[in-house]
């Protein structure tokens, strides 16, 4: 058999819907509680509303908080979760949520989480899969939609890109920092000293060296250890003890939770109709209406196509953006040239501190910015150590400082920067005028060396 | 199916079971950071605002005994009083935690805020020193009315308002206004004393112990918000306060009035090594009044980097208070005298302070794994 037919016969294999369907509603309810958690918290608020600036990724500058209407995207961002999630209007739904989920993201490059954008990009893929064809309100609704059986594809492109953040994740942890310094945790485990019986354990130098391989390790085998069903319970394990640990440890909000509850797809449909019927039971739902052994059919060949095609490609970028920073000479973790957005998750302690000079270049006079007039502490601590904050808020200041008369308005930075640490060490080039520098993804030749070198990926 | 069932119950109940915040363990580990807090509440935080709240009472004594009988003797004795404490307010300017949240009492705000308002010269005429003492229509609770109470006020009011002391009694005597000034003065030493006890008060009668058990790590940990204060105290009260805003670091020209103790031509240099004193003290967990020395950040530090094997950074630190201190040592007297005649010592000054801004909140903090903000984000 040629590859071609055996891709082919792939394509065509179709596997029970209930999983993908268990999926829907659990991030859905997830999502909802994301949401209503980061309001409760009085994050909407703080995060959004009170800053007088925001801090923009390269080309979504027209991306803004829309002052008290913000509560609106949320409110928005919370209702689609719940559609989604019972799958009611389902594919406007997914829409909505991906959009103001990804809106919410890029209006302030402070908050970058990279679970956060695991949320957009897997929002996004699911836009395209046919997680409402069983046990939802459409299919309930819509006998032509109501399908027992999806194609396999579908539920494994999910596996797919949860197999790449882990396996990503792990690759990132490949590096002398993390293998042979234990940094960043042995920065970070000894703080969580009041923990009942780890907290001591966790001064242990030995300890900081066990969690960092353990770590790479998980992350590295966990995507194979769930895709084959003999190790599947035992990974299933790990992913709770691992997140649970995580939980522990370090302030990270929804995302164990949502990892754990995302790996149960790996599991054959037994499980997940089990949980259908659990819910069925509860809800009084006949569960037996969804049960009608059709297969979900594209509404054409284009389209099955055109999906297939469009998820082929979303799954390249995915595999090749985190490789970017290759195409940057320079330590990557000093200059962050192409950092994010590449499950490089927990790899640094970084920390700056950023003194902002404004020269007035006719009359030579020249004066330091006191940074919380313009920052809040936070967006300050993000700015200090990350250059194309420390650019972009030179600029900001560059336009303050025109319209309060200053004509010629040259902005220079003392900045100071420790990563895993190291001593703090001149971060940009002093000399450098940053508002003859425009923002761009071009190599930054500002940045002074780091004159050190963490090998690995 | 009952096997998988179980272990994610199991997983749910561990994962939920260990996010409680739970009280802290025994600490085994050879290094107890409940000392640190202990030390600096018994024998640096309160024994400096005991200390700080006599001498409050002994101003509001002065300013009453002045005001029963202005003449020059009760005049130098109020300003005795007023200087000393002033003095003992740099030992418990830089401690915001542990303030009657219920009362919304900002002490730093409503007792050291400079340059004050005095008059219609001031930047914001509309409510100054002298309009408060006019009109009799003032609440000094109002925040803002902060700029024309505490130490910046009383030092307007004792050492500004003429060139002489024969002018400056006139005020107090034969002025029309006379009784409207001394009300004035007494309103605010009593208020001043006033804050301050409650203060004292509120850290007796329970908020030592909260502060010394809340231990833990996070952004509302006793540790963690204490370490930002003081960071912040560090950098905008010390650092640009007393010296970077009058050297005119932040603005295109030197700022002359901006100093501490405008009025008083000639305090401002003991207020600022007397905070500097006390910041290094508090690094060190030096107890406050005596040679002795505690757990505090520099022990922490030490035994942190005794872990990590890195560049010793208390010794660092130290010796960059030194070098601040001996720099200020050639200043005048009177700071604002110092900015107009050779503002480069002030700002060689400024420079060995802003070298501390580095250590402290880059590397200090990165070894410390505290949080540089009040924000209790999600990390990644």
């Amino acid at each position: 058999m040629s590859i071609e037919s055996t891709i082919q016969e792939y394509f065509r294999k179709t596997a029970n819907a209930a999983p993908l369907a268990v999926f829907r509603i659990f991030f859905g309810i997830l999502m909802l509680i994301s949401i209503i958690r980061f309001a409760a918290n009085g994050w909407i608020h703080k995060l959004y509303i009170e800053p007088d600036f925001f801090f923009s990724y390269y080309g979504f500058e027209w991306v803004q908080p829309i002052g008290e209407w913000t509560y609106l995207i949320f409110i928005i961002c919370g209702l689609s979760a719940i559609f989604v999630s019972i799958g009611y209007k389902y594919r406007v739904a997914i829409v909505v949520f991906f959009l103001s989920f990804t809106y919410i993201e890029l209006m302030d490059k402070t908050t970058y989480l990279n679970h956060y954008y695991f949320i957009s990009i897997l929002s996004f893929l699911m836009i395209f899969l046919p997680a409402h064809a069983y046990y939802s309100v459409d299919a309930w609704k819509n006998e032509s939609l109501r399908a027992q059986e999806v194609p396999a594809w579908t539920t494994d492109s999910v596996k797919l890109l949860l197999g790449i953040v882990y396996f990503y994740a792990g690759l990132a942890k490949l590096n002398s920092d993390w293998l042979f310094r234990a940094m960043p945790l042995q920065i970070w485990l000894p703080a969580n000293y009041s923990l009942p019986i780890l907290g001591d354990l966790l001064q242990q130098t030995w300890v900081h060296y066990a969690f960092s391989w353990a770590g790479a390790l998980y992350d590295l085998t966990i995507p194979f250890l769930l895709l084959m069903r003999r190790t599947r319970l035992f990974a299933f394990v790990l992913v709770v003890v691992f997140h649970a640990m995580t939980r522990v440890l370090f302030p990270i909000g929804m995302f164990p939770y949502i990892m754990i509850v995302s790996a149960l797809i790996f599991f054959g449909p037994k499980l997940h109709n089990t949980i259908l019927d659990w819910i069925s039971r509860f809800f009084k739902i006949q569960k037996e209406r969804f049960d009608n052994a059709k297969s979900y059919l594209f509404s054409s060949t284009a389209t099955r196509k055109a999906t297939i095609g469009l998820l082929s490609l979303f799954f390249l970028a995915q595999l090749l953006i985190p490789f970017r920073y290759l195409l940057y000479p320079g330590e990557l973790f000093w200059t962050e040239e192409g950092f994010r957005f590449s499950w490089r998750v927990m790899l640094m302690e970084k920390a700056g501190y950023a003194n902002f000079k404004v020269v007035d270049s006719d009359s030579g006079q020249s004066f330091y910015v006191d940074n919380t007039e313009f920052l809040t502490r936070f967006q300050e601590k993000q700015m200090a150590a990350q250059p194309d904050f420390i650019l972009e808020y030179a600029h900001h200041l560059e336009d303050h400082y025109q319209q309060k008369g200053i004509e010629n308005p040259g902005i220079y930075v003392e900045s100071y920067v420790a990563l895993n640490g190291r001593r703090s060490r001149p971060y940009v080039d002093p000399k450098t005028d940053l508002t003859e520098i425009e923002p761009s993804l071009k190599h930054r030749t500002w940045i002074l060396p780091f004159d050190d070198e963490i090998k690995g990926l | 199916m009952r096997k998988f069932s179980f272990v994610f119950i199991l997983g749910l109940i561990l994962l939920w079971g260990c996010t409680d915040d739970n009280p802290s363990g025994p600490d085994a580990d050879d290094f107890d950071r409940e000392e640190i807090l202990v030390n600096w509440a018994d024998n640096i935080i309160l024994p400096a605002f005991e200390s700080f709240s006599t001498t409050t009472g002994e101003l509001k004594t002065a300013g009453e005994n002045f005001t029963a009988n202005p003449n020059q003797q009760t005049l130098e004795n109020f300003r005795q009083a007023w200087r000393s404490s002033y003095l003992a307010w740099q030992h418990v300017s830089m401690f915001e935690i542990g303030m009657p949240l219920e009362n919304d009492i900002k002490l730093r705000e409503y007792l050291n805020t400079y340059p004050v308002s005095a008059n219609q010269n001031s930047p914001s005429p509309d409510q100054t020193i002298q309009k408060n003492i006019e009109t009799g229509d003032y609440n000094l609770a109002l925040p803002s009315l902060r700029d024309t109470q505490g130490f910046p006020a009383l030092d307007y009011l004792l050492n500004g308002l003429a060139e002489s002391d024969d002018e400056i009694l006139e005020h107090y005597t034969v002025d029309e206004k006379a009784e409207e000034y001394k009300k004035y003065l007494n309103d605010l030493v009593d208020r001043m004393n006033h804050l301050t006890v409650q203060v004292l008060n509120y850290w007796k009668s329970g908020y030592r112990d909260e502060f010394v058990s809340n231990t833990g790590n996070g952004a509302n940990a006793s540790l963690d918000m204490m370490v930002n204060d003081y960071i912040y105290y560090y950098e905008k009260v010390l650092r640009a306060g007393k010296v970077g805003n009058p050297a005119g670091v932040f603005s295109p020209t030197p700022l002359p009035d901006r100093i501490e103790a405008y009025y008083s031509k000639g305090f401002s240099k003991d207020l600022f090594l007397e905070a500097l004193d006390a910041t290094q003290n508090f690094f060190n967990g030096k107890h406050f009044g005596s040679q002795e020395q505690g757990e505090s950040l520099a022990s922490y530090l030490d035994y942190l980097n005794t872990m990590k094997e890195g560049a010793d950074l208390t010794e660092l630190i130290n010796n960059q208070f030194e070098a601040a201190r001996n720099q200020a040592e050639n200043l005048n007297p009177n700071f604002a005298l110092q900015v107009e005649t050779d503002n480069t010592q002030m700002l060689a000054t400024y420079d060995e302070l802003q070298k501390n801004v580095v250590l402290l909140k880059v590397d200090m903090v990165q070894a410390l794994n505290v949080n540089i903000t009040y924000q209790d984000a999600d990390g990644d």
